[in-house]
């Protein structure tokens, strides 16, 4: 399994540069919304994949047992996930009114901020 | 529970939730704003005077023990970025209430600002990486909407740039996280420093400097290093002059705390290399951004691209590791975020009274504004390093700790640096302060008095620097002296360990 979740991962960073490198804004924000399911993934698998064994105590027992499935990465995913949810719905909203703005979503176009005033 | 250490987070965010409560009302607004921004002042000192008396404070959240919960930490490196950011959060809001246009104060200025000043308090007291993670956010969520607040379209421009790869270097972050987490186990920073202090084997070394560097690209994108600092002078002088005051004095100081918190509590162990690769950077960060600089013509990309350069002095010290050094740092980034924010503020009032930052398109401020001209050299001095301002002690103390630890390459770099900052202070003294104004400029007669008073505040604060010198080095000294000391700060997070 962790093969499988190593080579999606790779396929998902690799994805996402290609997009980043692209010169469409909506296409870098497709990279971005990539990446951070890229890196989502990766915690997920680099937190040990354990099938089927819940961290709950079972009844009558004092302690875990030996495997169970590591809890906190899980929990850094869902903050990570409402974080980025949150930042690609402002992302979105930033490119829509840059768009109206500039009139072109070809980053190439846009060197207003580079250029001399 | 210590009241102390989470009243720079509470403040803040009760201010900026009272500002929301009174978003139709401008006046309720402003003066929230300005109660919280005094408050957190005081709140600041109140931290300082307790961690420097009383050593490094804790405070566990929810009294969850310490690997387990989220724990703040205050040493004495956070508890002076603390009062930095009350300092500098109170002068830009002060100076925001005649500088900022009715229209981004009607759309949630105050309150954007305060939820900023909010998350960068959160970061300087964090003691868990992935909490860092959060606040960086909480920061940079702040720093998207007043970045692009107004629409105009060289801000759209500029915030899409700086958008897409302060997300990125996140993005970079939360992977780096993850692998330290499935190497350790843990993301309480005390509790990884304690884990790696304990690693023998080579393999298992290479791996935890492999995530270092990983960090140091995390972080460096968003300090601004060489060379990923492209998007700080492609977006930093769109935003009215209050709020590239604001990111230029915090922002990237941010960036350079969790570089300098990570690489002298948790990756401390392949010091030679590290050490040198962040020389190196440093040296190329120092230069590539002074000579952007000096080719500038526009008043904040000038500065701008001089924030770049000054991280790299700040990671010079890093760089060579030593107490000194890290002192100098510490009391470099102080000195040098007042000094640049100052300067952001004298640029929005030379905007206000010629309606450019142009600096051709400017001219004969030394003749009509002589006390605004003085509050310029000021900081500008500074900045460049002239004795007695604050920059010449910064500048000495990681010049001696750089000579101590024969870094003689880097010690030249800084020093011709210096120089160059001297030189790019004095182009934007000759162009804007003493050459006439050009026939093509244009004089706006506006009243400046009620502009003055933060930049009167932070050119003191430039002053007192340099001239209480003695105890305010002494200070950081103590600040250095306790990073070079992960034992005491493993010792305060998780008492029961040892």
């Amino acid at each position: 399994m962790e093969i499988i979740l190593a080579f999606v991962i790779g396929g998902l960073y690799a994805a996402a540069v290609y997009m980043l490198l692209r010169r469409s804004l909506v296409k870098i924000l497709i990279g971005l919304a990539l990446l951070s399911h890229a890196a989502n993934l990766l915690i997920f698998t680099v937190g040990r994949l354990t099938r089927g064994r819940p961290p709950i105590i079972s009844p009558g027992a004092e302690d875990l047992a030996v495997p169970y499935a590591d809890p906190l990465p899980q929990a850094l995913i869902l903050t990570s996930i409402v974080i980025s949810f949150g930042v690609m719905a402002f992302a979105l909203a930033l490119a829509y009114r840059t768009y109206r703005t500039t009139q072109t979503d070809d980053l190439d176009a846009m060197r207003g901020s580079d250029s001399q005033a | 529970m210590s009241l102390v250490l989470v009243l720079p987070i509470i403040i803040p965010m009760l201010s900026g939730v009272l500002t929301l409560l009174a978003f139709r009302s401008r006046i309720a607004q402003r003066a929230v704003s300005m109660a919280g921004s005094v408050a957190l002042a005081l709140a600041a000192v109140l931290l300082l005077a307790e961690v420097a008396e009383a050593g490094i404070r804790v405070d566990r959240i929810g009294n969850w023990p310490a690997p387990y919960g989220i724990t703040l930490v205050a040493d004495l490196f956070s508890a002076v970025m603390i009062v930095l950011t009350a300092l500098i959060g109170a002068a830009v809001a002060f100076y925001s209430l005649v500088s900022i246009d009715q229209r981004r104060e009607t759309f949630g200025y105050h309150p954007l600002f305060q939820f900023l000043i909010m998350g960068v308090c959160g970061a300087f007291l964090t003691g868990d990486l992935f909490n860092l993670y959060v606040w960086f956010e909480v920061m940079l969520m702040s720093s998207f909407v007043l970045m692009a607040l107004g629409a105009e379209r060289r801000q759209m421009e500029g915030a899409i740039k700086y958008v897409t790869l302060n997300l990125l270097s996140s993005a970079l972050f939360l992977a780096a996280l993850g692998l330290l987490y499935g190497t350790a186990g843990t993301l309480n920073m005390a509790d990884l420093a304690r884990k790696f202090a304990t690693l023998t084997t080579p393999e298992s070394q290479g791996l935890v400097t492999t995530l270092g560097m990983l960090f140091l690209v995390a972080f460096g994108i968003k300090a601004g290093l060489f060379p990923m600092f492209f998007w700080l002078p492609a977006s930093y002088h769109t935003p009215p002059a209050a709020v590239s005051a604001v990111f230029s004095g915090l922002l990237t100081k941010v960036g350079v705390y969790a570089l300098i918190r990570v690489f002298t509590l948790i990756f401390i162990h392949d010091a030679a290399l590290v050490q040198t690769v962040l020389l190196v950077i440093a040296g190329l960060t120092m230069v590539t951004g002074v000579l952007g600089a000096v080719a500038q013509y526009d008043f904040r990309r000038l500065l701008s691209f001089h924030i770049v350069s000054q991280i790299g002095y700040a990671l010079m010290g890093l760089g060579i590791g030593s107490a000194l050094a890290l002192g100098g740092a510490v009391y470099f980034i102080f000195h040098v975020s007042v000094s640049k924010a100052a300067l952001f503020l004298v640029s929005g009032l030379t905007q206000r009274l010629h309606g450019t930052y142009d600096l051709k398109q400017l001219g004969g401020l030394y003749r009509s504004q002589p006390v605004l001209a003085l509050l310029f050299l000021v900081p500008a001095l500074s900045l460049a390093g002239l004795p007695p301002l604050s920059g010449f002690f910064a500048k000495l103390s990681l010049v001696r700790a750089g000579l101590e630890a024969g870094q003689y390459l880097s010690v030249a770099v800084a020093l011709g640096v210096s120089l160059l900052t001297l030189f790019s202070m004095i182009k934007i003294w000759v162009e804007a302060f003493w050459k006439p104004l050009p026939e093509t400029g244009v004089t706006v007669a506006v009243p400046i008095r009620e502009w003055l008073p933060p930049l009167v505040l932070l050119a003191a604060v430039a002053i007192g620097l340099g001239l209480g010198a003695g105890p305010a080095f002494a200070l950081a000294s103590r600040a250095g002296a306790q990073l070079l000391d992960p034992a005491a700060y493993i010792a305060a997070v998780l008492p029961e360990v040892r």
